[in-house]
This record gives C-alpha cells, sequence and structure tokens, in this order.
C-alpha cells in the first residue's frame, strides 16, 4: 500500500471516529474499569525491559515493527 | 511526490486529533530504571546496562531519558567461516523524550542517537495520540526518520549512508470492563546502504557444487527496502486476578521476506506476602516464523550468479521458539518517604533458532550442501529494578 493511501485511510477513519465519538455513550463507565487499571493489565509494564526485547528481537529477525512502539537504527553489524 | 502525499495525509490526520478534545488523557508515572541485560547464544554474547528515568514537570509535561550500552564479543558461525578471529565491540545509544498532555491529547518527541566505532544512527520520533469515546479508545500516529552513517574498520575510504522513514498508526480499544485490544499498523522505507560491510557469501568451486571446498565473495544488497507489518493484540483481566495477553503479527516487505509472530503471555500477582513483600509471577510462549529474502542463499553456484547475493541467516528462512518466565518483588515498606513503590525483577528468555535453509560452514561433509542445518539456542536475562516516585 502507497504511503498516499495509507494517509488517506488514516485520516477517513479518524475523521469518522471524530464525527462518531460526539454522539457515542460509554459502555464501559469510568467507576467500572478497576481491573483495566490495575498495573498487571498495562500494555508496557516494564519499558526498559519490552525495548530492549524490541532489539534483541529486531537483530536478529528479518520482521519489524507494529509492536506499539518507536524504535531507533543500530546497525549491529 | 506520493511520499509528500502520504505525509500530508498523516499530518491532517494529525490536526483532526489536534482539533477533537474532550476528556483528559494520563501522562506515564515518574519512575527510573536500572537493567543489567546479557545475551549469549551462537558464540556471541552481548551485555551491558540500561538506565531510564522519567519525570512529570507540573501537570502536563513529562522527560524521560535512556542510557543503554552494547558489550560485544563475538565468534559467531560466520565469524569462525571466514576464518577471523573472535572480536569485541561497544555500541553506546542514548536517548531523550518528551510528553505533553493537552486535554486527551498527549504530543510526543524523542531523539536517539547509537555509536559504535563503524556505524552512527540518528532517530527522531514524532507522534500524537488522543483519547476519545469516554477514554474507551486510545488512537495514536508516529513518524520516524533515520539517518545513519556507516564506515569500516581498516579502510578510511568507506562512507556510506542509509536514510530510514517510518510511520505508524495505532488503536487502541476497552471492549470490556475486563478486555483491552489493539491494532496497529507500521510501515518503514528505507534507502541507501544496507548491507554489511564484513560480510560475504560462499560459492561453489564448481558450477554442480559436488565439492566441500567453497570460496567467498563480497555480498550485494538492494539499495532500497520497504517494510510492512500489522499486529493485533487483547489483554484480558481474568477473575482471581491475573492478567493473560495474546500478540498476532503479520509482516512482509520488498525483499519477499514473509513474518508471521504469535504470542500468549500470562502475569499472577501472588496473594500472600514473602520476605516483607508482593510477587508477580509471569510467563509468556512465543513463536516466530519467516520465509527468506529473494536474493538470500546458503551456497550459490558459481561467483556473481545473480546482481543481489546474500548468506545473512538474519535473511533465511527460519523459526524461533521462546520461552518467557520472570518473577517481580515489590518492596512492602518504603526506604525513604518520597518512594511510591520499588520492584526488583528478574527475567529469562530461553530463544531456540532452527534454519531451514542455512547451514553450518564449519561441519565437515563430503560435499558443502550436505553440512547440517543450523540451530542453536540463546539465552538471554534481564536483572532491573524499578522505583517509582
Amino acid at each position: 500500500m502507497s504511503h498516499a493511501r495509507i494517509g488517506t485511510l488514516v485520516s477517513l477513519v479518524l475523521f469518522g471516529a471524530v464525527s462518531m465519538s460526539c454522539s457515542i455513550e460509554p459502555w464501559v463507565k469510568p467507576y467500572e474499569r478497576a481491573a483495566l487499571a490495575d498495573p498487571i493489565m498495562a500494555a508496557d509494564r516494564n519499558p526498559v525491559s519490552s525495548t530492549y526485547m524490541d532489539h534483541v528481537r529486531e537483530v536478529r529477525e528479518g520482521a519489524r515493527g507494529a509492536s506499539g512502539s518507536a524504535g531507533g537504527g543500530c546497525g549491529c553489524n | 511526490m506520493r511520499l509528500q502525499a502520504g505525509t500530508i495525509g498523516l499530518l491532517a490526520a494529525a490536526c483532526l486529533l489536534l482539533a477533537h478534545s474532550t476528556f483528559a488523557g494520563v501522562l506515564p508515572e515518574d519512575r527510573a530504571d536500572a537493567l543489567y541485560h546479557q545475551y549469549e547464544g551462537g558464540g556471541v554474547t552481548v551485555d551491558g546496562p540500561s538506565i531510564l528515568v522519567r519525570k512529570k514537570f507540573g501537570e502536563n509535561l513529562s522527560v524521560s531519558g535512556n542510557y543503554y550500552i552494547d558489550m560485544v564479543t563475538s565468534a559467531s558461525i560466520d565469524v569462525k567461516v571466514l576464518g577471523a578471529s573472535e572480536y569485541k565491540e561497544k555500541r553506546t545509544q542514548w536517548s531523550t523524550g518528551i510528553d505533553y498532555l493537552r486535554g486527551s491529547t498527549t504530543y510526543s518527541a524523542s531523539y536517539i542517537n547509537s555509536e559504535e566505532n563503524d556505524y552512527f544512527a540518528d532517530t527522531l520520533n514524532l507522534g500524537i495520540s488522543e483519547d476519545m469515546f469516554g477514554d474507551l479508545t486510545t488512537v495514536s500516529l508516529s513518524y520516524s526518520r533515520g539517518w545513519d552513517d556507516i564506515t569500516k574498520r581498516n579502510d578510511t575510504s568507506f562512507q556510506r549512508s542509509l536514510d530510514r522513514r517510518n510511520y505508524r498508526v495505532g488503536i487502541s480499544q476497552i471492549l470490556t470492563k475486563t478486555l483491552i485490544v489493539g491494532l496497529n499498523y507500521e510501515t518503514e522505507t528505507s534507502e541507501g546502504y544496507l548491507q554489511n560491510p564484513y560480510r560475504a557469501d560462499r560459492y561453489c568451486l564448481t558450477p554442480d557444487c559436488l565439492t566441500d571446498q567453497v570460496l567467498f565473495e563480497p555480498e550485494v544488497y538492494p539499495r532500497t527496502r520497504s517494510t510492512n507489518a500489522v499486529s493485533l493484540d487483547a489483554r484480558w483481566y481474568l477473575p482471581w486476578r491475573a492478567a493473560l495477553h495474546g500478540n498476532y503479527r503479520y509482516f512482509h516487505d520488498t525483499w519477499s521476506i514473509h513474518a508471521n509472530t504469535g504470542e500468549l503471555g500470562y502475569t499472577h500477582p501472588l496473594k500472600w506476602r514473602f520476605l516483607g513483600g508482593m510477587w508477580t509471577v509471569e510467563a509468556a510462549y512465543r513463536y516466530y516464523t519467516q520465509t527468506r529474502a529473494d536474493f538470500y542463499s546458503d551456497l550459490f553456484p558459481f561467483i556473481e550468479s545473480q546482481n543481489f547475493r546474500a548468506r545473512d541467516r538474519n535473511l533465511a528462512t527460519f523459526d524461533t521458539n521462546t520461552i518467557h518466565v520472570g518473577v517481580t518483588y515489590a518492596l512492602g515498606t518504603m526506604p525513604f518517604t518520597w518512594v511510591q513503590k520499588a520492584t526488583a525483577s528478574v527475567f529469562y528468555d530461553a530463544i531456540q533458532y532452527n534454519f531451514k535453509d542455512f547451514r553450518d560452514g564449519m561441519a565437515d561433509t563430503q560435499f558443502a550442501y550436505q553440512q547440517p542445518l543450523y540451530t542453536y539456542r540463546a539465552n538471554v536475562l534481564q536483572v532491573f529494578f524499578s522505583v517509582y516516585f
């Protein structure tokens, strides 16, 4: 998929989301989110560890990306 | 032009996020982490520290910094096959980032610098995320730009460069009181010197390859690469206070590599105290499989048999199985009043690599193509301390 199509698709999705968000009531109320707020449910409890493991895998695997976090180059010859 | 149009589209999407602000977002909590990491496997040992500090200033601004070192000792199969001796090198990386919260929108920027004696990389990341639908949905966009400079030991005339661009979009959605799912997409384009100047591929002494003698020639990689990755993940809170998480990722690129990744993990805080604190245990299994790059081969029939050639096992057909276990100890009593929480963690990962078309070039066989397929196991250890304040 070209970058132009990606940008257009993302813009359409976000425009729809923004438009719809004005009329949709949250179906999980704030006082019902205690379980979701538990630290064990955090997407990235230990960023220093998850960043390191992402690096270990990217250096030795052909695939990369879509981990939800930004990375950096390293060469690592 | 297509790249500029795509960038304009993403900027327009970011502006839509800027214009919409209802409920409040949350910045990451203040913390400091000190980690010791060690990777050992396949004749390679890499270890070193990683220090991460994050601090809020006021209610809207958070600043972070990370200092990371890799101390490498390598006598890998590739080093041995080329008749080289074990080498040591050091890579130093530091990064700094800033997050600014305005209403339900978080703006992020970070800079990463990585240096070793023959590779210099700079990366700039820009991102924006917003909570919407009553904070049930979080949409995030980010863009990275990287500039790499590559040199070569003992060759001062060798200078190459690499440009990298990443685009990421993600959506996180609370589905029920106990279930969160996420969808992430990332695309990267790289242009420039994408190979390793020390590597070589091997070819047969005779075109029929009925020989145990091989010769070596420099690898030749394409100067461009575009990648696409999409992942789906879910986190489920279990009734006995535990969490189950799952993740699937599909990847493909213009080098014809297709990869699938699946991971399943479990986190369980123990109910009783031991040694004055609370314990959390976790375990996970990860399976990874990929197909080879279309210019990869373990053994080419003759010299310069194709325009692009590689024998880097990272581009081969292989799969990995990873078992992860970890334990975290949280102090019951804080040593200082300004410390809200303090933890100590030990994580261990065992990674088994199984190559389908990369052979052990050190094996003594009648013909080179009869050498056994290469496998090895790596052990990854992490020990780290975290303080929340």
